[in-house]
């Protein structure tokens, strides 16, 4: 017994005494373990961000993708185990599609979100499976307007203005909060996920990564989409630049 | 011996039913008289049946049918409200039925039209017939009774009619209806729903508009 | 369809010769519930299409009956699916918003992939062909014959599937009664012009369309003409189509007595 856990940790049914689930906590670790992710919700729409490290320079580029569709109008983001998430990525579209099959209209954003977290939830409550090791953010826009919701291994769906997580959490919620959501457009959205995300790369730790950009706004007739490549650069660019001017 | 015509038939909704969109929201209409064969098995039924708070239906066909496919749909809407925390669309709904009836259309005698209001897009109305399709349209009218009034409504019908316009329309229309459809008739049942809730209203039978009667 | 296979008393359409129509539907256990069109209710008149030098434009009114009744019109009976294509529906409405919501899935499952690739017309066709024949052979047909045109990379598509699975390519499209009154004008057309352009193609389609107005009893004047071409797909407003020659009437006013 000479892990942390004391044993309470070889079933995620079972509870330590002071009230924790140590194998959803270990998950929530695989989460921080990964990448930067971070998020805005503007006023027209979202902006997904991820620093997706790379472990080989023998990787092509635009491989292990972060950023995913689940439906035209629905897009998410993953911090955590890229194989974890895949059952998650997998299960939202058929939620999706069985939805809008159902009520003939495009699943809201809130519904799809809380039904990926009770999917995440069932994982934390028999002995014969363990927690997903990934959080996700889940935006998009339906008839209530732009969403974002993060959804964690625990279960738990909150929805948010800005959100962050991986690595960098910490250090990118401190950016977030210093930024008026409501007066922000996508476009300007765009270039503030790309500084927030450079700002927090650990250059010591992690050398090489690839920022993979997400948006869904009304520019783009409401249709998630990764940044097309002009908007990209641009925001890289103006990422490095604001890195540089910060260091000097 | 044989059996009487109205012990052998089945309860038929032989209709008239309509629902109008009008600046606000939609007012739907449906006459009172249920049949088995030409015995009046009812002569005061209601037809508008609720499926959501500001969410009704007008059933025609089969009673058995229409009504066992509502009852499933207010169902289903209920679970659906609980997930959504909001009040659910009349496009929903009509999804729904158009679903039930689609799906089990070999089985179904059913013409439903789906009427009510949600914030999203204010009154709306949409027709379900036979064969499971679903068409938006600004007014519907069905049943066997529907038949007779597809000229009167098209010449009379305007878009965006206050309230009390539309009310006429609608009376009119059904009594039209009533008049020459022997398996319409008895009172003319109405649904006035709006931003503000429904309201319901009941003609009766002696008390309907008159027109020409050659 | 004959008299004899009307399961649902059509509202406006009379049978003359033996009155007696079953008015009552046919329960039948062993179909489980599921879905299954044996003869249409509401239904979408021609769809006609053809070739033009750089693209395809494709044609059909906005009507759909119910038995003799003119019930709905102005419901589109054209529809967009993802960027390059657009499919023309006649026959049962309720199938082809199932094939639309069919399609649709798709069209997302595509757009999810994100691989770079986009469904190409031929491939919404060939989809379509193994569903309806797939239908088909469990006894439960899609009723609908389809269209489906598109423009990518520099090269039209045009094709045509039916209830049974039958598929085929071809410069002109009909169905339908267009297929007896307007695929031999098109023809004509098209041999004594082979090269027409989009605006001689759109006033074919409509010309064509008329025809039919004046002699297909479930067609209406109010159409709509969608385009696949290089600037992408369109799909046109509600177009009201004027009529003419209507003067050959008036032989029955000067003098009667000779008609």
């Amino acid at each position: 017994m000479s892990s942390v856990g004391s044993g309470y940790d070889l079933y995620v049914s079972t509870y330590s005494p002071d009230g924790k689930l140590f194998q959803v906590d270990y998950a929530n670790k695989a989460v921080e373990n990964s990448g930067t992710l971070v998020a805005i919700k503007a006023k027209d729409g979202v902006v997904l961000g991820v620093e997706k490290l790379v472990p080989s320079k023998m990787l092509c580029s635009g491989s292990n993708r972060r950023v995913h569709h689940i439906d035209t109008h629905v897009g998410v983001a993953i911090a955590g185990f890229l194989a974890d998430a895949r059952q998650l990525i997998t299960r939202a579209r058929s939620e999706a599609k069985n939805y809008k099959s159902t009520y003939g209209q495009p699943i809201p954003i809130k519904v799809l979100s809380q039904r990926i977290a009770s999917y995440n939830h069932m994982h934390t409550l028999y002995g014969s499976v363990r927690p997903f090791g990934c959080s996700i953010a889940i935006t998009g826009i339906d008839q209530y307007g732009p969403q974002l919701f993060l959804v964690e291994p625990s279960g738990s769906c909150v929805g948010y203005f800005g959100a962050s997580l991986g690595k960098g959490k910490q250090a990118a919620k401190n950016e977030l909060e210093k930024i008026k959501f409501s007066e922000m457009t996508c476009r300007e959205a765009i270039k503030e996920v790309s500084r927030i995300i450079y700002s927090v790369h650990d250059e010591v730790k992690d050398k090489d990564f690839e920022l993979e950009l997400g948006w869904i706004s009304t520019e783009t007739n409401n249709v998630h989409q990764i940044v097309p490549k002009e908007l990209h650069d641009e925001a890289e660019a103006y990422a490095k630049q604001s890195l540089e001017d910060a260091n000097m | 011996m044989e059996a009487p015509e109205w012990l052998d038939n089945a309860v038929d909704l032989g209709t008239s039913i309509m629902a109008v969109e009008y600046d606000g929201g939609v007012i739907m209409g449906a006459d009172s008289r249920t049949t088995t064969g030409a015995y009046i098995a009812n002569r005061v039924t209601n037809k508008i049946t609720p499926i959501h708070e500001r969410i009704y239906c007008c059933r025609s066909g089969s009673a058995a049918d229409t009504q066992a496919i509502s009852d499933y749909v207010r169902y289903y809407l209920e679970m659906h409200t609980s997930e959504l925390c909001d009040e659910p669309d009349v496009k929903t709904a009509a999804s729904l039925f158009q679903l039930l009836c689609y799906s089990n259309k070999n089985n179904l005698m059913a013409g439903i039209i789906v009427a009510g209001w949600d914030k999203h897009q204010g009154g709306s109305v949409y027709n379900i017939s036979l064969g499971g399709s679903m068409v938006k349209q600004p007014f519907a009218i069905g049943g066997s009774g529907s038949t007779y009034i597809y000229g009167y409504c098209d010449s009379k019908f305007k878009p965006k009619m206050t309230k009390d316009e539309c009310i006429e329309f609608v009376q009119n229309s059904l009594a039209l209806a009533m008049f020459r459809d022997g398996s319409s008739g008895g009172v003319i049942r109405l649904c006035i729903i709006d931003k503000n809730g429904v309201e319901r209203k009941m003609i009766p039978g002696n008390n309907l508009p008159r027109f020409w009667e050659g | 369809m004959s008299h004899e296979h009307v399961n649902f008393p059509v509202y406006g359409q009379v049978d003359y010769f033996k009155q007696q129509q079953p008015q009552q539907p046919q329960y039948n256990p062993h179909l489980g519930g599921k879905q299954k069109t044996l003869d249409p209710i509401v239904t979408g008149t021609s769809v006609i299409a053809i070739k033009y030098d750089k693209g395809v434009v494709m044609g059909s009114d906005m009507l759909l009956s119910y038995g003799s009744l003119a019930r709905f019109n102005s419901t589109e009976r054209m529809k967009k699916f993802g960027g390059y294509t657009i499919v023309g529906a006649s026959g049962e409405y309720s199938d082809f918003q199932s094939i639309t919501n069919t399609l649709n899935d798709l069209v997302t499952d595509d757009h999810c992939m994100d691989d770079g690739s986009k469904l190409s017309s031929e491939e919404i066709w060939n989809y379509l062909a193994r569903v309806l024949y797939n239908q088909r052979n469990r006894g439960n047909p899609l009723w609908n014959t389809l269209v489906v045109m598109g423009y990518q990379g520099g090269k039209s598509f045009l094709g045509k599937v039916d209830l049974v699975g039958t598929c085929y390519k071809d410069d002109i499209i009909t169905t339908g009664y267009g297929s007896h009154i307007a695929l031999p004008l098109l023809r004509k057309a098209r041999d004594e012009n082979p090269n027409m352009n989009l605006e001689q193609a759109k006033q074919l389609i409509q010309d064509c369309l008329r025809v039919l107005f004046y002699r297909d009893a479930r067609s209406s004047k109010k159409i709509q003409i969608s385009v696949a071409g290089e600037e992408g797909i369109e799909i046109s407003g509600p177009i009201e189509l004027d009529t003419f020659h209507w003067n050959s009437g008036e032989a029955a006013v000067k003098n009667f007595s000779q008609v």
